[in-house]
């Protein structure tokens, strides 16, 4: 684990280095991520420009989910994100190098092409999570402030799990980036709102399947006391940590069961 | 296909320089990791490996895939015992890559025993990695955007090497190989063969015990190619570090091993000295002579007229014999303006062994 980290920071390093060879780019697309970012949110306050309540969630509560997924996926997305670009290591061969290395594969693989500018996204995310929790009708008790901070943790490391599960999946694949992509991106648009607005099967698929429910919609709703559309025990609702805590041992075990099935290139 | 050549006793007489290593010595004798419990365990022993592909290819005019085997090693035995340097050749796909791969641990055979300084490599990768070097001639592990120096830095921090030691082992490389100018400039300045030197650099900073060099010399000007060589010889006298190289150019090993490995369609084909290469090839060199005018075919004994233009003739000589006494004959016959003497390309070399094959 401490050997992972020390790995992590050295590899994080040189890729920042490697970023500032090339300032005004560096600049620009860091802007440009913001700006991205930003009229993100500024799509869901317009579109209750016109309406009251999106499936019974106000602007604020809608803004709470919004920003819990934001900050866990902003999280995730700077840690591990780039392990979606892993398809085309495993496919030219480069992913060699990293292997023969005397140091933790999957922190090397994590740390790769490591992008700073991928803090606007947590930046706009604590900004509108900021935003929603000085106006939804809650009393934030201790336990309650409590739950969600862990929420927006237990959050982060489901998707971590889900980029490292998808990276082992690109070991078969070759390149499977736009799966991984349909559950990470997707996934955090899906629980910017209310559960109640998408198909039960759909819900069903996030909550059994690929368990995404636990980043923010189970805690969330219990926070502003509204009911989950599938019947779950009351206790389901403070699964996060131990969920994200499953997740991670078996994207673990995916990872290197991936790995012993690298095949590399012909030369 | 015959069995493969069989020349232990040429191997023997060039094994006596490693000598000067008393780890191994009688690891050098006979066949090593048959008689491994006896002695030391040579450096790299290789029993039996094999690696077998599972590879789907599309059936030609239907959309139907057939899962297909290929074996590109198939049942490989061979043993270096330490401080010895081989040349490890053969034709594109022979299976060379692919057994230097599972060397490193990167892929796990499918089949038979592989021991890198006694560590199972697939199995302690990690801890088999801080005592091997590994150099793919046509992939670089150094840092596009950064100085030189900074992908040195990354290995003593990755490896773990003691500050003095990478000092010393620095100041040498960069000695050796003329890499002071080029240490605070980025990667992708750099010229092919200068990258080359840096990254077989990389590869010894953390005084590996084995080397392992994928076509180091590939693309490389004559300049750059006997700079690396000189290098490698180097370290390899002075470390006593056992070197495992692989190349499509035949000086490389003339120059560099007194060992050779011949893998053709996943076998090993041959094993021994070069010489014994040659002979078992029946290989030809050839002599490029240019006359001072044009002449009839030119005879001379010990070697065979192949073709004439205009005052150039080529004459072709076994591979093993020198060519003194050829131009010495010629001088004192005709009248010589220049002459070159042209290495069989190894691709040549197994074809005429393996003839059919």
């Amino acid at each position: 684990m401490w050997r992972g980290l020390a790995t992590y920071g050295l590899v994080v390093r040189m890729w920042m280095r490697s970023t500032m060879a090339y300032r005004t780019s560096f600049v620009l697309t860091t802007l440009g991520n913001l700006a991205a970012t930003a009229l993100d949110f500024v799509t869901i306050t317009l579109m209750f420009s016109h309406i009251d309540a999106l499936g019974g969630f106000s602007l604020p509560e809608v803004a709470l989910l919004y920003g819990t997924t934001s900050v866990s996926f902003g999280l995730a997305d700077l840690l591990a994100g780039s392990l979606d670009t892993l398809g085309g290591r495993v496919r030219d061969g480069t992913f060699d190098t990293l292997l023969l290395r005397p140091a933790p594969v999957l922190a090397q693989a994590a740390a790769d092409r490591f992008a700073l500018r991928r803090f606007g996204r947590i930046i706009q995310g604590l900004a509108v999570l900021g935003w929603a929790v000085s106006r939804v009708d809650v009393r934030w008790t201790v336990p309650a402030a409590a739950l969600l901070a862990l929420t927006v943790l237990s959050g982060a490391a489901i998707f971590c799990a889900v980029f490292v599960a998808g990276a082992a999946f690109q070991f078969w694949a070759g390149d499977a980036a736009e799966i991984q992509n349909s559950v990470t991106y997707g996934g955090n648009t899906l629980l910017q709102y209310p559960p109640g607005l998408f198909a039960r099967d759909l819900v069903r698929g996030v909550t059994f399947v690929v368990p995404l429910a636990f980043v923010n919609w189970l805690p969330v709703l219990h926070v502003l006391g509204r009911p989950y559309p599938l019947d779950l025990p009351p206790w389901a609702d403070f699964l996060g940590a131990p969920v994200a805590v499953a997740c991670c041992l078996l994207a673990g075990l995916a990872w290197r069961a991936g790995i012993r099935s690298y095949r590399s290139t012909g030369s | 296909m015959p069995d493969t050549y069989d020349t232990h006793d040429t191997r023997d007489t060039h094994d006596t320089r490693d000598t000067h290593d008393t780890r191994d010595t009688h690891a050098t004798r006979g066949r090593p990791a048959a008689t491994a419990a006896a002695g030391a365990e040579p450096m790299i022993a290789v029993e039996g490996v094999q690696k077998v592909f599972d590879v789907r290819r599309r059936v030609p005019g239907s959309l139907r895939r057939e899962r297909h085997e290929v074996r590109a090693v198939d049942g490989i035995t061979f043993a270096v015992p330490a401080g010895e340097m081989v040349g490890y050749i053969g034709p594109n796909g022979a299976g060379k890559s692919t057994t230097i791969k599972m060397l490193t641990g990167i892929l796990t055979p499918s089949g038979g025993r592989v021991r890198v300084a006694g560590i199972d490599p697939s199995r302690d990768r990690a801890r088999l990695a801080r005592r091997i070097g590994v150099v793919f001639g046509q992939r670089t592990t150094l840092w596009w955007d950064l100085p030189l120096r900074d992908s040195y830095e990354l290995v003593r921090r990755m490896y773990r090497i003691e500050q003095r030691r990478y000092t010393r082992n620095l100041d040498a490389c960069v000695d050796l190989l003329d890499l002071g100018p080029l240490l605070e400039v980025p990667v992708r300045q750099l010229s092919l063969g200068q990258r080359m030197r840096g990254d077989i650099a990389a590869a010894l900073l953390h005084d590996p015990e084995v080397l392992y060099l994928d076509e180091p010399t590939i693309g490389l000007d004559v300049v750059s190619k006997a700079k690396v060589r000189g290098f490698l010889a180097t370290v390899n006298a002075e470390r006593g570090t056992t070197v495992l190289l692989t190349t499509h150019d035949l000086t490389d090993i003339e120059t560099l091993c007194s060992r050779v490995m011949v893998i053709d369609h996943g076998r090993l084909m041959y094993d021994g000295g070069l010489d014994g290469l040659h002979a078992a090839g029946e290989s030809e060199r050839t002599l490029v002579v240019d006359f001072a005018r044009e002449l009839p075919a030119v005879e001379v004994p010990g070697a065979r007229w192949v073709r004439s233009e205009g005052p150039r003739q080529w004459l072709a000589f076994p591979a093993g014999e020198s060519a003194a006494p050829l131009v010495t004959a010629l001088a004192a016959r005709y009248p010589l303006v220049d002459l070159s003497v042209r290495e069989p390309a190894i691709e040549e070399v197994i074809a005429r062994m393996y003839g059919a094959a």
